[in-house]
């Protein structure tokens, strides 16, 4: 039962308000694609131990879809943003890289 | 024998007698007994049998670490198995039944398992009942399901209520004792919001037991001072008899509290379950003794040394006349004593140890006891009940020197931290060599939200034995800290106990034991589950304690593994010539001890289960016969019945009465979506597999949409309302999955396109007027121009009916002349009275989904969810004419283009028609010759859609047939759960009015 911060409305919102939405920054493949490209985006998901970037959304709330950045190890929340971001935001990978040396980097 | 003693008992009130009866017969205990102490008073040492052998048990333990004395407690409906005695608090009425034996507790037959226990060892079940594959079904399992289990299910419905509530605080410190007492206060004090909780009915935990010292005082003074103390601090709530039962992510904890098992029937709810968020859990949770591992440590009478001081001191219970103490460390010498100083026989204290001289022990001897040091018990003498024990050395093979008689055997191999809320969300442990323990490593803690540590342990929960006050204080402003909060400087409260001498960690007793003793030498009591059966499975491979868990059941019993764990796994790494560490622990899982699932429900049962969606008409359909069926949350009616009608015989009327004359559908379920603003067309045409951007003002168009894979996932009919306005209907269990979907793709992709969407599916009602006599009725109503010119199929338009503002659309899906009219949800019941009233005269009846459906079978429009399954392309399904070709892009259509989907085999939409008129079975297939790689007979194709046509007065369906619509006419076979065949033939699905002339006028 995770807590997240709706950076919209600003309630930091339980997990049963929350719908979740898979991994964050895809990019769409439509038709005019390569198989192996539509592929990648239809199936290959990242399925890290560790830093993830997800989808969620506060549904149950002011309904806006946002991002998070989370350790799926421990569980730790590094931040949320906007879904209307093509990367995470500075601020987040800056702290993402002072608790998790090893990490490398979004991608 | 084991009985009340003159005098003592902190606990008890003489003055205040209950009546009890166990297994039928009446016994007589005090206010403040444990059921366990009642019974110990009444010499009630037989308590149950074991689960494999059969064998006699005893109580072992005094709280909620008991595996053996779990009882039925009351009956019908309060009735409840596998109560534990020793948290039970005695009430005047409590009835009681031993658990797992037959015919009796005292002749059990089950018990011959015991002499075949060399054919029972550890793997047993895996072992033996592979073979012959169907002797398990027939024969094994109904004989184990027999013998196994322990107490009765409750058959009646629970007489009881439960309740749920949410709470918050910055510091849930969980456990009762000194060391939670001292973080309640340090907490409070310095203005926190602090719970304290305590799962059994007192506060204090052992240290009045122990006869400890704190802050200059006797620990139940000191004790009474502090609760005083924190019951006048406004941020402070204490809970007694409230459980913690397992911490969860981010500070989620849930906590069960026993309001009412004392006090059954007093109206008050049973349990009360509560979920909270908090900033920090401090768990004080102590200790739980380990037993040592002799041959015979299993019957009744062997007890744990702290249980039997328990007994002794909270409730003036002495478990026998004459005990015997075996200890490996200082502690059990504190039971001993406190039995002398009862007045009460200890026959010896056999410590393993070759030296026993610290304070403890001295003051054991100056009493006058005799101390046995270097030796063991080498085995136990006795069958339902102890009767004697034999000595011999520890360092030996059990060469028995000398017996003793005694009536009781107090045995302590230390002590265990209560690690559970640390490890339930991913603390780790780490092993103290001196106490012989798992305790928690403080470098990594389970981590909460923002990455700090959520569980912090205090006292003996933290491994602090013996200072448990000032590691509580320690520790609480660490926690104290973290949260922003600063601790007053007052000064530690002093803890004073006797000191004690290291322990000496001892698996088995004695060392050298040979097999025979090593397979009577219990560590799992209730299971059954013995040191032989654990060396075995290593002797066998199962080097993981986690496999050797499940192999052995070890640890799987209702107590959870909380006494035989760390000797089971102790066992396990020597065996395995492995340090402890390295074979670790099993996973910690919540509930620490059983929640009860009616706790778990609280008040989502019966009615209020789950909230139910109601349309506006739903009071009238209640009183008109409605024959409701779920769709989503909602409940719509499948048919209307009339006295005296089957619901089948009331669809075929329903459909007969709408095609020759008129029916009245509450369509108010049917999804509602508004999408507006300058790229709405743009953006419906992404989400639409047809054109919508082009559709007039005024006009209707049906609509598909797909998941990006390309697979059918709604439909509905799209009415363009202005310039920039779309009303997107979808299916009735769709609404929120699409809206969803909507919002999904403008706020994540489209985030630049200006588009605003509203779920108005429950602002409005919705009724379809339908059948022959549709015009008519609405004409007689008067307001609005609903003329074939005016209002032609497929256009909609506003107006008033009957002096009801409405929007109508002329749409259909039964293939009749159809009007669907909306208005004001507030508006929809008073509207469907008036259609109803002045329908009567057009032979107007209400119809519900079946009639539907049937009339859409017979016209061939798909269902989604009947025709669709999440794997069907809208091309299967011949609706090739719904999808834009010269659209660049839409949702689905780059899936819609992989290879396979272009397979010339695939299953596509026909329709059949039984050759002999009867109606093909729900799910039937169509299988052909040969078989898959599996064996199993190949099929062709399957039924969607199977219904009796009334209209037809013969059996229609729809299905999938591979490359079905290259094969009309042919005869295909369906199967049937008889095991016979429905010969149909491929037909075009639509077998009502094909040319659509019916619902054009």
């Amino acid at each position: 039962m995770l807590i997240l911060s709706c950076p919209y409305c600003g309630i930091d919102a339980e997990e049963t308000e929350l719908a979740p939405g898979g991994e964050a920054h895809l990019k769409r493949f439509g038709p005019g694609s390569d198989d192996d490209a539509f592929e990648a985006y239809m199936f290959a998901r990242k399925n890290p131990k560790g830093v993830h970037f997800e989808r969620w959304r506060h549904a149950y709330g002011c309904g806006k879809w946002f991002l998070a950045a989370r350790c799926t190890a421990t569980l730790e929340v590094f931040g949320t943003y906007p879904a209307q971001s093509t990367e995470p935001p500075v601020e987040i990978v800056e702290k993402i890289k002072a608790k998790r040396p090893e990490w490398k980097g979004f991608s | 024998m084991s009985t009340r003693l003159k005098s003592g008992g902190r606990l008890i009130d003489r003055s205040a007698p209950l009546d009890f009866t166990f297994n039928g017969k009446r016994l007589r205990g005090c206010a403040g007994d444990t059921l366990a102490s009642a019974l110990l008073a009444n010499d009630q040492m037989l308590l149950g049998r074991s689960f494999k052998y059969h064998r006699p048990r005893g109580l072992v333990a005094s709280g909620a670490e008991e595996p053996n004395a779990l009882v039925n407690l009351g009956q019908g409906a309060r009735l409840e198995p596998n109560q534990r005695t020793t948290t039970t608090e005695l009430f005047d009425g409590l009835e009681a039944r031993s658990q797992n034996h037959w015919p009796s507790l005292d002749f059990d037959v089950g018990v011959v398992n015991n002499y075949a226990a060399r054919l029972l060892p550890g793997g047993f079940y895996y072992k033996t009942f592979i073979h012959p594959r169907a002797a398990w079904k027939h024969f094994f399992e109904p004989i184990i399901r027999h013998s196994a289990g322990l107490g009765s299910a409750p058959k009646d419905r629970d007489a009881d209520r439960y309740e749920q509530a949410y709470a918050f605080c910055d510091l849930l410190i969980v456990g009762g004792g000194v060391a939670g007492l001292q973080a309640a206060l340090v907490a409070g004090r310095a203005g926190a919001r602090v719970w304290l909780v305590e799962q059994t009915a007192h506060w204090g935990g052992r240290a009045p037991v122990d006869g400890d010292v704190v802050g200059g005082m006797p620990a139940a003074d000191w004790v009474e001072a502090a609760v005083l103390e924190l019951s006048a601090m406004d941020n402070v709530t204490l809970r007694l008899r409230c459980m913690a039962a397992g911490s969860y992510d981010h500070g989620y904890v849930l906590l069960d509290e026993k309001l009412a098992d004392h006090t059954p029937g007093d109206g008050r709810p049973r349990h009360r379950l509560w979920r909270m968020r908090v900033g920090k859990i401090l768990a004080a949770t102590g200790a739980i003794e380990r037993p040592l591992s002799f041959a015979g440590n299993d019957i009744p009478g062997v007890m744990l040394a702290g249980a039997v001081r328990d007994y002794a001191v909270n409730w003036a219970v002495s478990p026998g006349d004459r005990t015997v103490v075996v200890t490996n460390n200082d502690d059990a010498y504190r039971t001993a004593i406190v039995l002398k100083e009862a007045g009460l026989e200890v026959a010896a204290v056999i410590d393993a140890r070759n030296i026993a001289n610290g304070p403890l022990p001295e003051r054991a001897r100056a009493l006058g006891i005799r101390v046995e040091t270097g030796r063991a018990i080498a085995r136990v003498k006795g069958g339902k009940r102890v009767e004697a024990v034999e000595i011999c050395q520890q360092a030996g093979e059990g060469a028995a020197s000398t017996t003793l008689s005694c009536d009781a055997v107090a045995m302590s191999g230390g002590w265990s931290p209560v690690v559970h809320l640390w490890s339930h969300c991913g603390g780790k442990l780490i092993w103290d060599e001196s106490e012989a323990m798992f305790r928690p490593d403080a470098t990594r803690p389970p981590l909460h939200a923002d990455g700090t540590a959520m569980v912090l342990c205090a006292g003996a929960a933290n491994g602090a034995l013996r200072q448990a006050v000032a590691d509580a204080d320690a520790q609480v402003k660490i926690a104290l800290q973290a949260l922003g909060f600063e601790a007053e400087s007052e000064e530690v409260p002093a803890h004073d106990v006797a000191d004690e001498s290291a322990l000496e960690p001892v698996w088995i007793m004695p060392q050298g034991a040979g097999i025979a003793l090593r397979s009577k030498m219990w560590l799992d009591f209730q299971n059954d589950v013995k040191v032989s059966d654990v060396q075995l499975a290593a002797r066998e491979g199962y080097e993981s304690v986690e496999h050797t868990k499940r192999y052995t059941t070890l640890g799987m019993a209702t107590d959870q593994g909380k006494l035989s764990n760390i000797n089971g796994l102790a066992v396990l790494a020597d065996s395995l010539n492995a340090q402890i560490p390295q074979v670790g622990t099993t996973t910690f899982r919540p509930p620490y001890t059983p929640v009860p699932l009616g706790a778990l429900a609280g008040e989502a049962r019966g009615e209020i289960f789950q909230p139910l969606r109601k349309t506006p008409m739903h009071d009238w359909h209640q009183q008109n016969g409605a024959y409701f069926e779920p769709v989503g949350h909602w409940r719509r009616p499948y048919c209307f019945q009339r006295p005296g009608e089957t619901p089948e015989q009331a669809v075929h009327r329903e459909v007969k009465n709408t095609r020759e004359a008129l029916g009245l559908l509450d369509a108010s379920t049917l999804g509602k979506i508004i999408v507006k603003g300058p790229d709405a067309g743009r953006f419906l045409d992404m989400l639409y597999t047809g054109v919508m951007s082009t559709l007039p003002i005024g006009k209707c168009r049906y609509g598909l949409m797909c998941n990006e894979q390309g697979f059918l996932s709604d439909d509905g009919v799209v009415a363009r309302i202005d310039a920039d306005t779309w009303l997107c209907h979808t299916t009735s269990g769709g609404a929120d999955r699409i809206h969803a979907w909507m919002e999904d793709w403008l706020q994540c992709e489209w985030w630049d396109w200006q588009v605003f969407t509203a779920n108005v599916t429950e602002q409005y009602a919705q009724v379809a007027v339908v059948g022959p006599n549709a015009r008519k009725l609405l004409e007689s109503l008067g307001g609005m121009d609903v003329s074939k010119e005016a209002l032609p199929f497929m256009h909609w338009a506003d107006g008033t009916l009957g002096g009801f503002a409405c929007r109508v659309y002329r749409i259909s899906f039964s293939g009749e002349l159809s009007y669907e009219i909306a208005v004001p949800a507030s508006q929809g019941a008073a509207f469907w009275a008036l259609l109803h009233k002045a329908g009567a005269a057009f032979g107007a009846m209400p119809y519900g989904t079946e009639a539907l459906h049937v009339m859409r079978a017979e016209k061939g429009f798909i269902m989604i969810g009947d025709e669709t399954d999440g794997t069907i392309i809208p091309q299967d399904l011949g609706l090739d004419w719904a999808i834009s070709k010269k659209k660049p892009d839409y949702l689905g259509k780059r899936g819609q283009e992989r290879s396979f989907l272009a397979n010339p085999d695939r299953w596509k939409l026909v329709g059949f028609e039984t050759l002999d008129g009867s109606v093909i079975e729900d799910g039937a297939y169509i299988p052909e010759h040969g078989v898959n790689a599996n064996n199993q007979r190949r099929v062709q194709g399957r039924v969607t859609s199977t219904y009796h046509s009334p209209t037809l007065g013969r059996g229609i369906a729809m299905g999938l047939l591979r490359q079905g619509p290259a094969r009309m006419g042919e005869v295909v076979e369906f199967t049937r759960m008889d095991g016979g065949v429905t010969p149909a033939r491929v037909v075009d699905p639509v077998f009502f009015d094909k040319d659509g002339e019916k619902q054009n006028v």
